[in-house]
């Protein structure tokens, strides 16, 4: 029997068992006459006929004696006047020791053990504990008896794999407490009882290792909340450099089809460092988490020493799975997040992807026969998403400790159109956007994430203002590759090709990072730095040559050396060996090495500023600091 | 205890209206007029009032014709007798053979739990190198070509189907031109195949309603045939005509539309079919290729755009060629490490090299001067259309990859592909090894 949080339920109704009957069925959504009270938001179990299948099922609309409530199942088979049972509770999630390195479907099921137990299919109202009952912990607290403690406060710990797992006080006790026992340093099973508490009115709340907490409301017992300032290293070179994400902060990744957004999160989940990894796949392919789940337990953390899966939660609920387990899934990924938050750990929550949450909302919103808003999405999506997102943050706990959830959704935007309603709303919640674009896929330059329409109001690996300086020039060499489709490479200025291949030799040896390539797939923060340091040189120096023949293949040289030196151990002998190859090779071709009296071609790349907000290409942001404009703004001055 | 019901309330598109109780969701109905008799399917409930969706359409169904509830929801007939028969959307034969009744399954089964899948690693050969060589096709795969009526969809996927080493084919057609199911009946019994084939076939002729049950039949056929340890392959056209028809019952049903008149639940609807693909650990696998036609060429429209997320890949068939660009298996990188050391590498580099020749056409179009570099790519870019990417040929991965080489080596000099050293000069045609 579940532990229900205090505060949620009412007395009365869990010793009177309520029930109702099936009036009306609409695909997933149910509309149920009952007779005495119902909670909006609760769980209720719908019986199928006479049989022992239960379906799960939350209220999501009151009228009247009816209530509408969305099954997280399979409806077919209920009929008319088939019995739902309400719990009086509103949809939760499990914490406790054990959540680590589990894959769970949207409402937390341990989809291995329901494997174990039912076979190969999902069977439908089969529902397992989340953790497992039988496993022991070795407990050992940290409270002495006599202590006063709230919400959150530490008991106790349990080692679990990779980390210290903190036993609080459950978040859902208010007030203060006094603890009259608490348990021997000892193995305990997580139902077992390891404190018990006094409240003020001398009542005693036994406290075990897990507690439920409602997935859809935030956990905020922390101390205060703090800036974001805190680079998020993701190991890939685009976004730490360029377009950086920081610890507590949020992103989005749009992009259409095959752009490679999911590789990109997976590629994230790998690499980024953060305590823990939260995956939910929500309504995408099964197929992509279970590549996760098979590769993460052979791959090796390299800052613990120990597989990747222990430090990783999957939240599974893939597009074949209930509709309206979806939404459940993506609130039980951020609960867990806030769970292990609230021990003073930097979290990563992965979601892919928001758009089919967003769609499961528009579906279930059509069956409500709600007002539509734009495409059929309902009028409350912004406010929705954005609630979602605001449950990253970077917080200083109680006790002094820092956590953080870092929250990146991915967004599948219909026909790759980035104006649509959900990354519309998705983008006035984020603090950096990844625009991943099909031109880049196409042309093979993974990650494909375009550096002319991406933005990031963090500060990543270096300084801001390099950072611009070098989406400048990329966005000069795009002006310049554009002139060029018109007046051809005869008609271009020497300086203005030099500057052309200057941006995509960055673009190439920087900004796209070979995924499957052990070493180039991440690259650390201090390669990072130093990479960069080159980078700027070879940009900087003003190189002359005889022809754009000569100037093209001395690139593609410079290319191919700088990809080596990529694909070379950090620090080791040979890595210095290509560095200075390409110093050498870049020196025969520097302006004060070349007596000769070719023209000279060291025309800065930027002038101003005035001469990129003029001639700017696509909807370029803000180049001054970059942060983005608001998009309005933008489109004014384009005009 | 069977009820009849004989007082039809409302009927409108192929949905019908009647007053019931004790009514199961999904159960079948049986619907008796004068001259023939028809199945629904129970599509909402709604106090006393069922709605029944109607197989065979409304047109000729009177008020007062009798329904008759069966209990039960779709089922369809599995045995080893499938074989090689044909059949109609709801089950009923198309040939003349006898009607199949033993060992019912449900269709639209559940889902397979994501922690009981496996990894693909098994590549369908085809003997298309566009295929084989760019973009493998692997068991268990869901992949989907885009291209545009007029295309030879058809014959190409009937030419997959007979090169690819599957062993039972089940072919689902929907909104078929006779002169198509035609087509695909003859050449399967040509080649010998019709007897390791099922199909199911709904023509542009039958009721619309029938062509929704095409997929769900297929796809609960072919699981049961995977989990007996066959490896099948489904082959699904045209995929937009399955759209259609749910748009068209969305829009009688009063749902709100999303996107061009398409129910919102598209992406889920055709979600929990494509992931049907399954590759079953100790026992068969279900691969799906199916065809999507876009209206206009237009990627954009919601079918295309729906299906491209929910697919792993996509071929495009334009002109007659699958075409290098867009065209992606997503699954490629699993098996194509396996083939030949030089799959990966060649395979990046020709289509570098294929999207310079795109360049360099455009700016020839345009009528800047070739250089030296340029005609190069256009000795390249023909050389490869004509080897390589033209359907009628038929080579095995091996000897495309060898070809591959030979087209480079006839263009360019080693260096200026930018392939390694060491793969140069392993597999450059007249270096020494």
């Amino acid at each position: 029997m579940p532990v229900y949080p205090a505060t949620l339920t009412c007395n009365f109704w869990v010793t009177m068992k309520r029930t109702g009957n099936i009036y009306g069925i609409n695909k997933n959504l149910i509309t149920v006459e009952f007779e005495d009270n119902v909670l909006q938001n609760e769980i209720g179990y719908a019986r199928i006929g006479e049989s022992h299948i239960r379906l799960k099922a939350e209220i999501i609309r009151i009228k009247g004696n009816r209530a509408d409530l969305q099954v997280f199942e399979e409806t077919r088979g209920l009929r008319q006047g088939d019995l739902v049972e309400f719990t009086g509770s509103l949809l939760s999630a499990e914490l406790g020791p054990g959540l680590l390195g589990q894959f769970f479907d949207g409402m937390q099921n341990p989809l291995e053990k329901l494997a174990d137990k039912y076979g190969e299919f999902l069977e439908r109202g089969e529902y397992l504990p989340p953790l497992d009952e039988d496993r022991l912990w070795p407990f050992t607290p940290v409270v002495k008896k006599g202590a006063t403690v709230q919400a959150g406060d530490t008991l106790g710990t349990v080692p679990e794999g990779i980390i210290t797992h903190k036993i609080m006080v459950p978040f859902y006790l208010k007030g203060r407490y006094e603890i009259t026992t608490v348990s021997a340093p000892m193995a305990y099973h997580i139902k077992d009882t390891i404190a018990v508490l006094k409240d003020q009115k001398g009542d005693s709340h036994p406290i075990t290792m897990r507690f439920q907490w409602p997935v859809k409301k935030a956990v905020e017992i922390y101390e205060e909340r703090l800036e974001p300032r805190e680079p998020l290293i993701t190991q890939i070179r685009i976004i730490d450099t360029l377009f950086p994400v920081a610890k507590g902060g949020t992103y989005c990744t749009p992009g259409p089809f095959g752009a490679g957004k999911t590789v990109l999160q997976q590629i994230t989940s790998r690499n980024a460092q953060a305590d823990i990894v939260i995956i939910a796949a929500c309504g995408e392919r099964a197929g992509e988490i279970v590549e996760t789940i098979n590769e993460f337990p052979k791959l090796i953390d390299p800052r613990t020493g120990r597989s990747l899966l222990e430090r990783t939660i999957i939240v599974g609920n893939t597009s074949s799975m209930p509709v309206a387990a979806r939404e459940s899934s993506i609130y039980t990924a951020v609960t867990m997040a806030e769970y292990y938050r609230q021990m003073g750990y930097d979290v990563i929550l992965l979601a892919d992807s928001t758009s089919r949450w967003a769609q499961a909302m528009r579906e279930r919103s059509g069956r409500l026969e709600e007002i539509p808003g734009e495409e059929a999405f309902p009028a409350y999506l912004e406010s929705i998403v954005a609630n979602f997102y605001e449950r990253a943050g970077r917080v200083r706990m109680k006790d002094g400790s820092i956590g953080s959830i870092t929250i990146g959704g991915t967004v599948s935007p219909a026909g790759g159109n980035f104006d649509e309603p959900v990354t519309q709303a998705t983008l006035k919640a984020v603090g950096a956007f990844h625009a991943l674009s099909r031109e880049r896929s196409d042309a093979r330059r993974y990650p494909a994430i375009d550096p002319l329409e991406s933005w990031s109001k963090y500060t990543g690996v270096i300084e801001k203002d390099a950072g611009t300086k070098m989406i400048r020039l990329l966005n000069r060499a795009y002006e310049v590759s554009q002139m060029m489709k018109v007046v051809g490479e005869e008609g271009t200025p020497m300086d203005d090709f030099v500057l052309y291949l200057k941006g995509e030799f960055f673009d190439s040896v920087y900004l796209q990072q070979n995924a499957f390539d052990p070493i180039d797939g991440a690259t650390s923060r201090e390669r990072q730095l130093n990479c960069f340091g080159m980078m700027e040189h070879i940009i900087n120096t003003r190189v002359t040559f005889k022809n754009k023949d000569e100037a093209r293949s001395v690139f593609s040289r410079l290319r191919s050396l700088f990809i080596e030196y990529n694909a070379s151990q950090w620090e080791s002998d040979e890595m210095k060996t290509h560095a200075s190859q390409i110093t050498n090779y870049l020196n025969e071709y520097c302006r004060e090495n070349r007596a000769d009296g070719f023209m000279l071609h060291d025309k800065p790349f930027m002038e101003n500023h005035l001469d990129s907000t003029f001639v700017r290409a696509k909807n370029f942001k803000n180049l001054n600091d970059g942060i983005p404009v608001h998009r309005e703004e933008d489109a004014e001055s384009i005009q | 205890m069977l009820k009849v019901y004989n007082k039809i309330i409302q009927i409108s598109g192929n949905v019908i209206v009647l007053n019931a109780r004790n009514i199961t969701y999904g159960e079948l109905a049986v619907i008796s007029s004068r001259e023939q008799s028809s199945l629904a399917e129970v599509i909402r409930i709604d106090g006393d009032r069922i709605y029944l969706q109607v197989f065979a359409g409304s047109s000729g169904i009177s008020t007062n014709d009798e329904v008759r509830f069966t209990g039960a929801p779709m089922r369809t007939s599995f045995s080893e007798n499938l074989l090689g028969r044909v059949f109609n959307g709801i089950g009923k034969p198309r040939d003349n053979g006898p009607d199949l009744r033993e060992n019912p399954v449900d269709i639209g089964g559940p889902t397979v739990n994501p922690s009981k899948r496996i990894v693909p690693s098994r590549m369908i050969h085809t003997g298309i190198p566009m295929i084989d060589l760019f973009n493998s096709l692997v068991e268990s795969q869901k992949i989907s070509i885009f291209t545009t009526s007029g295309e030879p969809y058809n014959e190409l996927l009937v030419r997959i189907a007979m090169q690819a080493e599957v062993d039972i084919i089940v072919l689902g057609g929907m909104g078929l031109r006779f002169d198509d199911y035609l087509f695909f009946r003859h050449t399967l019994a040509e080649q010998g195949a019709l007897n390791r084939s099922v199909l199911y076939v709904h023509t542009a002729a039958d009721p619309t309603v029938e062509c929704l049950t095409v997929p769900d039949l297929c796809l609960a056929v072919s699981e049961r045939f995977a989990l007996g340890g066959k490896r099948v392959l489904v082959l699904l056209t045209d995929m937009k005509n399955f759209c259609d028809s749910l748009k068209e019952i969305a829009i009688i049903m009063e749902q709100v539309p999303s996107n061009r008149g398409y129910p919102g639940d598209l992406y889920s609807q055709l979600a929990c079919r494509y992931e049907k693909a399954v590759d079953f650990k100790d026992a068969g696998s279900v691969t799906i290729l199916s065809v999507t036609t876009m209206p206009g060429n237009d990627v954009t429209h919601p079918v295309p755009d729906n299906t491209g997320y929910i697919t792993e890949g996509q071929y495009y068939l334009n002109n007659g060629r699958i075409e290098p660009f867009g065209s992606l298996s997503r699954l490629k990188q699993l098996v194509n490490k396996n083939t030949r050391e030089d799959h990966r590498a060649l395979m990046d580099n020709m289509v570098q090299l294929y999207a310079d020749y795109q360049e360099t056409l455009e700016k020839r179009s345009m009528g800047f001067r070739m250089s030296s570099w340029d005609e190069k790519l256009l000795k390249y870019g023909t050389a490869f259309e004509a080897q390589l990417m033209d359907l009628s040929v038929n080579i095995h991965l091996f000897e495309a990859l060898d070809r591959g080489w030979q087209i480079l080596a006839d263009c360019f000099a080693p260096n200026e592909t930018g392939l390694k050293n060491e793969l140069v000069t392993r597999f450059w045609p007249g270096v020494k090894k």
